[in-house]
């Protein structure tokens, strides 16, 4: 399993108290979902409280039975007395037949209990894992829909760990957290009432320690809240302290630091154990004292039960029966912690989650089905229109693939981590790629080329009316049949743990083996792939073979050209590709890219001298524009770049 | 798939004796807190015990009028204040135990992450190089914690169980052999409940484990790729494939839920159920009259206790369960081979001179002691650097310039030929000892968090605050510690985020002026500095070669024109090597990366710069 490195926690930031709490209402639809369910594990939880208390009782009566009482559990009355008349009813003392009747029924009635506790169990943590399906589907969906300038401000580690760790803790707190509440207190309060109507007096009195739990339990949980904060501060010190010194590895070694870092080191790991040891003195005191706190009770119902039971104010089986309750209200207890640990966690998860499933996807065609657009489609100003008439344009209509940017200026959104904040990325762009040219964009590293091109896939969105398609402004083009139309190789390639055929086929349903064969031919890749043990099936990456970076490139291409597409877009997608085979690919492009626009974006100048246009984006301004042998003239960019590409190439021959 | 072969490869009995051998400095405490474990066992044993008495000497007797009130009433309350003593003393024994088990849990995983991070900085580059940080990291930090976890609270929770068990067993049986035989009974039936069960169980979860893993890859490829799925309109079906896996983990959970469930209410059932068997057999002799009916509740109480525990034992499994994978990634890393160590009887270097030569050597970061051919790095480079003179590497990206300077401070050790300073090889040197004669600037110039002071002058001893703060001024950042109020002692973030690009390579600058170092190694940036800047480098520069055996990667024109001799690398090979002149003269390959690197930075230096904007400092 691949390790996640969780990030330094940023969950108490997103997490104030109260907003919590609200912002848990986001998870109400999944519970108001299930609520027959929930319903249904609450009746158990009802049953299993009510027949648990049973077997209790039973052993009491038999407890008085041994002893010959002449009546079973003396004083109990009310409901209890009622329910219980037809068992009392066969009771004779120091009866060998009550006897073995009793405990016959005991058996039963255990048998009975432990039936609805297993179906409580499983309705409810059954339930949870339905729920935490649900949420997880629809995360997924949301992340889906969620556009590029949400994965640029969020780490993919993080994303992972909301929808991993916190979406467990979610499902713990729908499922342990809310059985265990719910059972505790129905347990508890059934028990108490059968426990006062036995014996009001000794109920009283056995109950009195129970206040000190409450005051243990606060005053413990402030100190080991404070202290286990304190450690989980001493924890982040030392991983950034181990993180830094390998990030500074080279440093250290060669000036022969190692004996201070590990000294430095120490201090930060004694440091964290003396948290550790400080967080332990109070929880291991803590369990010991919520024992020795039940164990007075026990002592109060020995020291008050005995002296009843001796002035036979109430039965011995009274007092055995007591002590049963007691039991079954003590154990619940010393889980308390557990649960409401469960609880926190839970809330604070739910946040996280919320986090992502209350993100407004900001690209997408809802938003411009409430936007209008005039007739001839020039103004896309994306003013509200009272009439509320849809905006789009029908889904049948064919995109050709003319593109035209007017005055595009475009500035990535504040909050990304993307590109310098606030400046502008590309300005004032003027330009016109007509139906089934290339045009080729060349300029250093952050000028802007990659952005150009990613506007016209709307992986961001551009200002309204600066980008248009076939003469329309672009977010009138359902998002779907625009990106139909367009075949994407990005900078950076990305190919999925699948076969090379799913990686090949990726965009398109179920296509014609023959279509797959000779896009990868016409990506130069189909040879290797032949090469391939398992030819087209063969498996790409961890557990498949690895790709050199131009087979993963070329694989990409085909991937993208699969789906014939009006526009294609190569960023830098032949990087790793030697020069023959790019001349290769792009001959064969050219004639399958007849009828079809390409933007090609490179450094190389043998890639890009045959295109139509060729523009020399620099700081988000074009530059330079004009053909290969246009741009030539001595002292711009392009022919700069030509001249040093001729000298690299001769160094490459040397 | 992974997970079964971890489980082929691990050796159960060689593991424990790994893991026992952190807790031999302890042993002392192991004893104090078995000891501990054995005084809380007849205190835990006591209240029952006690409950029988009371019923049966004074409860019982008193209600038949068997005795006097007083003596119920003294009886009953001397009864009460043992059970008293006992729940107090077994508070403190346990209290105590927890806390020596938990000390030494802490002790060993202090020692522990000790040994880490010690093995660390023995480790050699080739092995950090290709481990991502945040698995090392990880192992220092959270494996260590969940090993803790087995030894503090696993170990001692399973070995009180067993022994309290065992106690209760023998009394028992002791006490009274039928009754205990009644009580007992369930057990067989448990144990085999959970062999079939763990079966089971292990079966379902491991299903649900393979699933977790499965959507957790395909939702960090999906994350990843995100722009690829989008693009592609890949959302629908991706959609749907993530479904049926989330419905595969449905089915995978509710299997091992149902397992559990049936589990534990089997397991409560038969426990209740030898319960009322004990009632049943016991009851009959109380009827009887050969058994009182104290001892019969004494039971009961026994075998809830007796149970308990094994119904929690399952949970500490859990704990054992994660702990276990956690000590063996501890383990492989503490296993990894150390490699170029320092020579067990290291020639001892005078340092008077400050030669160094490169004798025909050839290296490659892959394959071993004989790479494929296509893996050299550095092919049979030959050169010498005399004492004093300053030499600048060029080449272009990958030609092998940074392997070069890597090598001279041992960072890897080559495949064949020799590396000297003085006529030593470096091999024979102590490793220490050899990098103390080297001071390195590196291109990308780290800083570590805390204070200028502590980056100048690292850890070493001998660098007081004084010559911290002539380096600093030496190499022109005098004004720049004036304008702080906090001077020397001005807080450095983690990386020198705060600082410019210009600052921090003055700064690493400052370092090396302050080591004093016999060689100097030097990447230079390549990253543009504004003029006054680069003004100020260049001439903390001259002060950093002077009189000291240089190595520069240079990627400034006036470096090279400075240095003494110029090395050209060409594919892992020096292929030319002379004066700047001369080497533009053979109009050879330093003529063309002269054309293409350097050229402009003349026409820069010459004066007219209009391109040359003060860039924002960013990375």
């Amino acid at each position: 399993m691949s390790e996640i490195i969780e990030p330094v926690d940023t969950a108490a930031s997103e997490s104030g108290r109260p907003s919590g709490w609200r912002q848990l209402r986001g998870l109400v639809p999944y519970l108001q979902q299930y609520k027959k369910m929930f319903a249904l594990g609450l009746l158990m939880i009802l049953a299993v409280a009510i027949i648990g208390t049973l077997p209790h009782l039973l052993i009491g009566v038999i407890t008085d039975c041994l002893k010959g009482s002449p009546r079973p559990l003396s004083t109990l009355s009310g409901t209890p007395r009622e329910l219980l008349q037809p068992i009392f009813s066969l009771y004779t003392p120091f009866s060998r037949d009550t006897l073995s009747f009793y405990c016959m029924m005991l058996i039963g009635v255990i048998l009975v209990k432990e039936i609805f506790n297993f179906w409580m169990r499983r309705i409810l943590i059954g339930g949870s894992h339905k729920i935490a399906r649900d949420i997880r589907n629809d995360l997924h969906a949301q992340f889906m829909k969620l556009e590029q300038e949400f994965y640029a401000r969020n780490r993919t580690g993080d994303l992972m760990s909301r929808a991993t760790n916190d979406l467990n803790a979610v499902r713990m707190l729908f499922g342990q957290g809310i059985m265990f509440s719910a059972s505790t207190i129905v347990t508890t309060v059934i028990t108490v009432y059968f426990m006062f109507e036995l014996s009001p007096v000794l109920t009283l009195w056995v109950l009195l320690a129970m206040p000190l739990i409450a005051i243990a339990y606060w005053y413990f949980g402030r100190i080991i809240d404070r202290l286990s904060n304190q450690v989980q501060e001493s924890l982040g010190a030392l991983s950034a302290r181990v993180q830094e010194h390998l990030t500074g590895i080279r440093v250290v070694r060669a000036y022969v630091q190692e004996k201070h870092e590990i000294a430095q080191f120490d201090s930060a790991n004694r440091g964290y154990a003396i948290k550790n040891v400080q967080l332990i003195g109070t929880t291991s005191i803590f369990l010991p004292v919520l024992s020795l706190i039940t164990s007075l009770s026990f002592m109060i119902l020995l020291l008050i039960g005995g002296r009843k039971a001796m002035n036979n104010e109430i039965s011995v089986g009274t007092v055995w029966a007591f002590y049963a309750f007691l039991v079954r209200l003590i154990l619940p207890m010393m889980a308390l912690g557990w649960v409401t640990n469960i609880i926190q966690r839970g809330v604070v998860s739910a946040v996280r989650l919320n986090y992502i499933l209350a993100s407004e996807p900001g690209i997408g065609d809802a938003a411009i089905l409430r936007s209008s657009m005039s007739p001839g489609g020039e103004n896309g100003d994306g003013r509200p229109r009272s009439d509320g008439r849809p905006g789009m344009i029908n889904t049948g209509t064919s995109i050709r693939g003319e593109i035209e940017f007017r005055h595009l200026t475009f500035t990535y959104p504040a909050t990304s981590s993307n590109g310098s904040q606030g400046q502008a990325i590309l300005h004032n762009i003027d330009l016109r790629i007509p139906v089934g040219s290339t045009l080729a964009i060349v300029g250093p590293t952050g000028s802007g080329k990659s952005t150009l091109a990613a506007l016209i896939a709307r992986l961001w969105e551009s200002p309204p009316g600066t980008l248009l398609l076939d003469g329309r402004p672009i977010p009138e083009y359902p998002l779907d049949e625009l990106r139909r139309a367009i075949g994407y190789v990005p900078q950076e390639t990305f190919l999925f743990s699948d076969t090379i055929h799913e990686n090949i086929a990726f965009g398109v349903n179920n296509p014609l083996e023959a279509d797959v064969c000779k896009t990868a031919e016409i990506a130069s890749i189909l040879g290797e792939i032949q090469g391939f043990p398992e030819r087209f099936e063969t498996m790409v990456g961890e557990r498949g073979i690895t790709l050199s970076g131009g087979q993963k490139q070329r694989i990409a291409l085909a991937r993208a050209i699969l789906r014939q597409p009006k526009i294609l877009i190569l960023d830098d997608a032949l990087s790793s590709i030697d020069t023959d085979t790019e001349a290769k690919i792009l001959l064969h492009l050219r004639y399958v890219m007849q009828q079809r626009t390409t933007i090609l974006i490179s450094h190389r100048v043998s890639a890009l001298k045959s295109a139509d246009q060729i523009i020399v984006l620099r700081e988000g301004r074009i530059v330079e524009r004009g053909t290969h042998e246009e741009l030539l003239t001595p002292g711009g960019y392009y022919a700069d770049l030509y001249q040093k590409q001729l000298l690299e190439q001769e160094l490459e021959f040397e | 798939m992974h997970e079964e072969k971890e489980h082929e490869k691990f050796n159960g009995a060689h593991f424990m004796w790994q893991l026992l051998q952190y807790l031999r400095p302890y042993r002392w405490q192991v004893v104090l807190a078995l000891v501990l474990m054995l005084a809380i066992t007849p205190m835990e044993l006591a209240g029952p015990y006690l409950f029988h008495i009371g019923i049966d000497w004074y409860i019982l007797p008193y209600s038949s009028g068997q005795i006097s009130p007083t003596m119920a009433a003294w009886g009953l309350a001397i009864v009460v204040l043992m059970f008293l003593g006992v729940s107090l003393g077994s508070f403190l024994l346990l209290y105590a135990l927890v806390r020596v088990m938990q000390r030494i849990g802490q002790e060993v995983t202090y020692d522990l992450r000790k040994e880490i991070f010690e093995r660390l900085q023995r480790l050699p580059l080739s092995f950090l190089d290709r481990t991502p940080v945040g698995q090392l990291v990880t192992r220092a930090t959270t494996d260590v914690d969940a090993l803790n976890e087995l030894f503090a609270t696993g170990v001692v929770a399973i070995l009180n169980s067993i022994v309290l068990m065992l106690c209760m067993g023998v009394m028992l049986f002791i006490w009274h052999p039928a009754l205990a035989l009644a009580s007992l009974s369930p057990l067989p039936f448990i144990l085999i409940l959970t062999l079939v069960f763990q079966n089971k169980v292990g079966k379902a979860n491991w299903q649900a484990r393979t699933v977790i893993a499965q959507i957790n890859t395909f939702l960090n490829e999906h994350l990843s790729g995100m722009a690829i799925v989008q693009l592609f309109n890949r959302q629908e079906k991706a959609g749907r494939q993530f479904a049926a896996l989330n419905q595969k983990l449905l089915k995978a959970s509710c299997d091992s839920i149902n397992a559990f469930c049936f589990y534990y209410s089997a397991v409560e059932f038969i426990c209740m159920g030898g319960l009322a068997l004990l009632y049943w057999v016991g009851g009959l002799r109380v009827i009887e009259g050969s058994l009182q009916i104290g001892v019969l509740i004494a039971f009961m109480m026994y075998v809830q206790r007796f149970f308990q525990p094994i119904i929690d034992l399952s949970e500490k499994l859990e704990i054992v369960a994660t702990a276990v994978p956690a000590a063996q990634r501890i383990f492989q890393l503490l296993d990894e081979p150390v490699t170029n160590l320092s020579p067990v009887k290291a020639r001892r270097k005078a340092a008077t001179h400050g030669e160094i030569e490169f004798r025909n050597v050839w290296f490659a970061y892959e394959g071993g002691a004989n790479p494929k051919d296509e893996n050299w790095v550095l092919r049979d480079v030959s050169f010498r650097v005399k004492a004093g003179q300053t030499i600048a590497i060029v080449g272009q990206t990958g030609a092998g310039k940074t392997t070069l300077i890597q090598l001279l401070l041992r960072f890897y050790d080559i495949q064949r030929g020799q590396i000297l300073l003085d006529g030593v090889d470096l091999r024979e040197m102590d490793l220490q000892e050899l990098r103390s004669l080297f001071g390195i600037v590196l291109q990308d110039s780290f800083l570590f968090a805390g204070t200028l002071e502590s980056n100048v002058k690292l850890g070493t001893e001998g660098i007081d605050r004084t010559s911290a703060e002539q380096a600093l001024r030496k190499v022109g950042l005098g004004p720049f510690l004036e304008s702080q109020a906090q001077g020397i002692e001005t807080p450095v973030t983690e990386r020198g985020s705060t600082l410019s690009m210009g600052q921090r390579q003055l700064i690493s600058f400052a370092r090396a002026l302050a080591h004093n170092p016999h060689f100097l190694i030097l990447d230079e940036a390549t990253s543009s500095v504004d003029t006054k800047t680069e003004r100020l480098i260049r001439s903390a520069l001259d002060r950093l070669l002077k009189g000291r055996t240089s190595v520069v990667i240079a990627h400034r024109l006036s470096t090279i024109e400075h240095a003494d001799r110029i090395l050209v690398m060409h594919k892992g090979r020096l292929s030319e090597q002379g004066s700047h002149q001369e080497l533009l003269h053979q109009r050879g390959i330093y003529f063309r990366l002269y054309q293409l690197q350097y050229k402009e930075q003349e026409a820069l230096g010459a004066g007219a710069s209009e391109s040359l904007q003060p860039m924002p400092a960013i990375n």
